[in-house]
This record gives C-alpha cells, structure tokens and sequence, in this order.
C-alpha cells in the first residue's frame, strides 16, 4: 500500500489511475496549484478548487483510488493581486470541507512582497481553522527560499510538526528536519529528485518525517514514483519498515492531523465496485464496471 | 401543533447525534443568526462532516408523516445527518428568497459530493422554490450520479417546478446513467408526447447497438403509442426477459389503439396478471442491468 501525497490529478488519464491502482496506491493528495499557465480571473480559480473537491474526487473513487486535497493560493499566482485576493475571498468556501487535509500548496516562487504578504495571511488561515500545512519550496534561490518559509511558519506560530516542507534535496533537507518540520521529496525526472538520490537520503537522515511523492502533473513526469521509488529502495537494501514508513506511513501521520485522513477510508472500503459506490458510469463511459481486485488489462482490441 | 421541515430536521439530528455535535449545531445556528457576513455559513456547510459525522438519519413511520404534513411530497428516508444538518443551516437565518438563492448558488458551486446531495435534496424546502430552477436543472446536468439522484428521486421538486424539457432531459438521463425511473415523483402524471418520442429513438439507438433498454422506459410511452411505434414495443412481448415482457403488456394496455388490446391477448398469462392486478406499473421494480 502507497500514498501519493502530492499528485496533480486533474492532468493525469484514467489510465494512470487504473496504472496507480494495479501499483497499489490507495490515497492521493492533490494539492491546489497552478495549471501550467497563469489563471487570469479569480473565477476559474474556482472552478479549479470546486474541480477539486468535486468532479476529481469522483472520478478518483472510480478507480478505487481515495483522493483528498489541500486548498491555498499558489505562490507564481499571488503575483496576480486582484486574483490573490479574489481567492482569498473564498479560501473559507473550501477550507473546512471534507477531504481538505491541509492549506497548500503555498510558499514562494520568485520571493516577492506580494507572495510574502498571501503566504502570510494563508498561514493565519491555518492557524485559525487548525489545519496543516503543504509547503512549495521555490525552484530558484532554493535554500534561502527554505529558511524563510521555515522562519514564517514559526512566526505565524505553527508547530513545525504540522507543516510539511515539499520538494526538497540534499542541500535543505537538513536544516528542515532539524527544525522539525516535515521534509517531503519529489520524485520528478530531470528538474527534482531521482529515485536513486531518494535512496541515498533515506540510507544517511533515516525515515523519520521524511515523505516521499511524485507532483506528478501536465509535465513529464511519472504517477507510478512512489511505488518505483519503494521498490527500488527495498532492492538497494533500505529495510521494509523505513521503506514503508517513507512512502505511506508519515504521509498518513502528516496529513492526518487534519482530522480528515485516515486509514480506514481505504482499509474499510469494499472491493472496488464502481456500480455498488457510485451507481452512475460517466467515467466509463458504459463499460462494464470492474468488479474485485484484479488490475484489468487494456491490450484488448475490440471496444464495444 | 404541525411543525415546520426546520424544526423537524432539528428535532431529528437533536434525538440522533451525541452532544456534543447537538451542541456545535444550536451554537453554529444561534452564530450564524447573528452573524453580518456569510463567511461563518460557507465555514459551517464545510465543516458539517468533521463535525457531525455522516450516518443515514434514522426516521419512524411518524417521521415520515410528519414530514409529509409538513411540506407534501417531502420524503426525507434517504437523507443523512449530514444532508439535514447542511440544509437546517441553510434555513436558519430567514433571508428574502433572492438572497437565499444567490447564497446557495454560491455554495453549490464550490460543493463537493456530499454537499451537493444535501443542497438538493432540500430543493422543495427553500424559500420560494420556483426561483430555483435553473439551479436544480443545472443539477441534473451532472455527471455523478448519487447527485443527480438527489435531485430526480424521492423528490417532489422536478414533477412541480421542471419545464417540459427539464423534466424530458431529466427523465431520459436517468436511462443513460442507469439510474432506475420508478423513484421519480410524478412520472406518470408527468408523460407526455415529446418524451415518448426521445425515449423511443433512444430505444432504438440502444437497439441498434445491441444495448439493453431498461424495461422501466416503456413506461411512459405507452399512453403515445401509435401506428409507427407499435412495432417497438410488440417484439418485446416475446423478450426472454420476464421485465421486458411484462413492460409490453403494461404499456400494450396503456395504448389506445384498439390493435394493441388485440395484440396483447396473444400472451393470456400476461393478460391474467394484469387482470389479476398482480402487474402494475406501481410495483414494477426491475433489477437495474
């Protein structure tokens, strides 16, 4: 059994959903985030945010896959200040729902005033309604971008246990742990972690508060990484336990803070039945629902 | 004394849910009466689940006749504590009717499942109903179906306020989804020309593509049949589908064409259970395909 605490859904295929089924992931987070290219009205925003809680949910349950989410303004889009504060607006919409396992994903991109100020007030947000918090470390100016998000956590006075610090590597992690947050990796080619990287810092910092995920989204990029990710761990020698721990158990203790996680959502589930859940087929379409838990094989050529 | 729906949603979730969810409810209620922006409400539609739990709202025989009494055709068996709680807050504050409407507007927008659900099982409960059709067609337009559900089944709304398109779209969508017909308010008195007319095309596209049409469909046809659709229902009287066969005779009998009472005394044993009243469409159930 996988979580995948960080995964963009909306831009992925039903195929990656019956691909993470078959893998064994039973969980998902989707934080809120930008959609590649910026919004240029408050309105899609939330359309985006209803998508999230709504139609995404659903159709995520289709494949037997529990999706969850965390709500916030996105650091590139709080540039935009009629739009932040439009989103602002109606962040209390969606703060409280079930199924909302954190503030995020907020923080920094290019370190500016008007990030700051939304980041800030997201922080308060938290605060006040006890939620955790999902954490954007910036691309550029990485590290110092780090530490200040750090320090703002611990001004707005949130416990560094109920903040969990995302995209991380072998230049922040350090201080974040030390501080006590959460430091979650992404498994993401080319520009974030590779996997192998991810089994040298679980041999050196050990699994405590370290989680692993994939921000799998519209770029290249791969929904199958945290169960890749385990397998290659377990292959180079990281015991089951810590393996376990990394990519299913922390995320569990993470985001289960926010009363709105756990564990029985999916142990306590029936066998997928998509007809028995959710009577309708608007994702498949007509198909015959799957029944039972055996992965479905897409190879065949006839589509009826 | 009769009681309105609000009170009668509160004094249910007051009998089934522990304290201290009774006491965030009349904390919440006695906040957002006084409360002068809707930010406490949207916090508190939110927060219904985390707060109150969502089981099925256990009703007796008399709750049902309350409910009844108290707005007819309120049929309130399949709610859940969550769904009476989120519409009781809805209720709370009495706003003018446009108010109303633009509020649950908003919150339908951003709802996510179970929401929804609630929102629109309390349609025939709000403030000046009719104002709030576009919302409820707009519903059916869904592509989950325990939402469309909430608005088509068990729900006065659609049968009193939908205009004949509405309710047409709403009754053929059912079919497409696979969700059943027999929970739909007033169908029967609903029927009309237009609607046998797109169910009949769409049992012939499903026909065509060697699809099964839901006996249920026949329904509201028969009272339309004529010459150039007798030969839809006719084939079905030999279905080796019991359902099937037994839809024909039901809508055979509602045609006024004087070859259908002919037709259908080629199957006697058909015609036995009709007389016998053991065949009705108040009784027919179909198991769903």
């Amino acid at each position: 059994m996988y979580i995948d605490p960080h995964i963009h859904m909306s831009a992925r295929t039903t195929a990656d959903y019956e691909a993470m089924a078959a893998a064994g992931i039973v969980a998902v987070i989707e934080p809120a985030f930008w959609l590649g290219q910026p919004r240029t009205s408050a309105a899609t925003y939330i359309d985006y945010l209803s998508s999230l809680v709504g139609w995404e949910r659903f159709r995520a349950s289709q494949f037997g896959i529990r999706h969850y989410c965390t709500m916030g303004l996105n650091a590139k889009e709080a540039n935009n200040e009629a739009l932040a504060e439009g989103v602002m607006d109606v962040l209390p919409l969606y703060l409280a729902k079930e199924g909302v396992v954190a503030v995020g994903e907020i923080g920094f991109d290019d370190q500016t005033p008007l990030e700051e100020r939304y980041f800030r007030a997201q922080l308060d947000l938290a605060r006040e309604l006890d939620l955790p918090v999902q954490i954007h470390t910036p691309h550029r100016d990485k590290k110092r971008g780090t530490s200040v998000s750090l320090r703002l956590c611990e001004e707005h006075g949130l416990s560094p246990s109920r903040v969990i610090v995302d995209h991380n590597n072998e230049e922040t992690c350090e201080e974040v742990l030390s501080r006590g947050f959460w430091a979650a990796f992404t498994i993401y080619p080319k520009t974030k972690m590779g996997n192998e990287r991810m089994v040298e810092i679980v041999r050196r910092y050990g699994s405590e508060r370290i989680i692993v995920d994939s921000s799998a989204d519209w770029g290249v990029s791969d929904p199958l990484a945290v169960p890749k990710t385990a397998q290659l761990m377990l292959k180079r020698g990281i015991p089951a336990p810590d393996v376990m721990r990394v990519t299913y158990g922390n995320a569990l203790a993470a985001f289960g803070q926010s009363g709105q996680f756990s564990e029985a959502d999916w142990l306590s589930r029936p066998e997928i039945d998509q007809r028995m859940l959710f009577e309708g087929n608007s994702v498949l379409r007509g198909q015959a629902p799957k029944t039972g838990n055996a992965p479905v094989a897409n190879d065949e050529l006839v589509i009826e | 004394m009769r009681r309105t729906p609000a009170e009668l949603l509160a004094s249910w979730l007051r009998r089934q849910l522990p304290s201290p969810a009774v006491a965030w409810l009349e904390q919440t209620i006695a906040n957002l009466r006084e409360a002068n922006s809707d930010r406490p409400l949207y916090l508190a539609l939110g927060s219904v689940a985390r707060r109150l739990g969502k089981e099925p709202l256990q009703l007796q025989a008399i709750d049902v006749s309350e409910a009844e009494a108290a707005r007819h055709g309120w049929r309130p068996q399949h709610w859940s504590t969550d769904a009476a709680a989120r519409v009781l807050l809805l209720l709370s504050d009495e706003v003018a009717p446009e108010r109303f409407a633009a509020r649950l507007d908003i919150v339908c927008k951003a709802a996510e499942m179970r929401e929804l659900i609630a929102y629109y099982q309390g349609l025939p409960l709000y403030p000046d109903p009719a104002r709030l059709v576009s919302l409820a067609a707009d519903g059916i337009r869904t592509n989950m179906a325990a939402v469309f559900s909430a608005i088509a089944h068990d729900n006065p709304y659609p049968a009193e306020f939908f205009a004949e398109l509405q309710w047409n779209q709403m009754v053929l969508k059912a079919l497409f989804i696979g969700v059943p017909l027999h929970p739909i308010k007033g169908l029967d008195a609903r029927a009309n020309g237009q609607l046998a007319r797109m169910l009949i095309d769409y049992a012939r596209e499903r026909t065509a593509a060697h699809r099964p049409v839901s006996p249920e469909l026949w329904r509201c046809v028969g009272r339309f049949l004529d010459e150039t659709t007798l030969d839809d229902v006719v084939p079905r009287l030999a279905s080796d589908n019991i359902w099937e066969q037994r839809a024909a005779a039901l809508a055979l009998r509602d045609c006024p064409l004087p070859e259908a009472a002919i037709l259908l005394e080629r199957t006697p044993a058909l015609v036995a259970e009709l007389k016998a009243g053991t065949l009705s469409w108040d009784t027919f159930e179909p198991p769903l395909p």
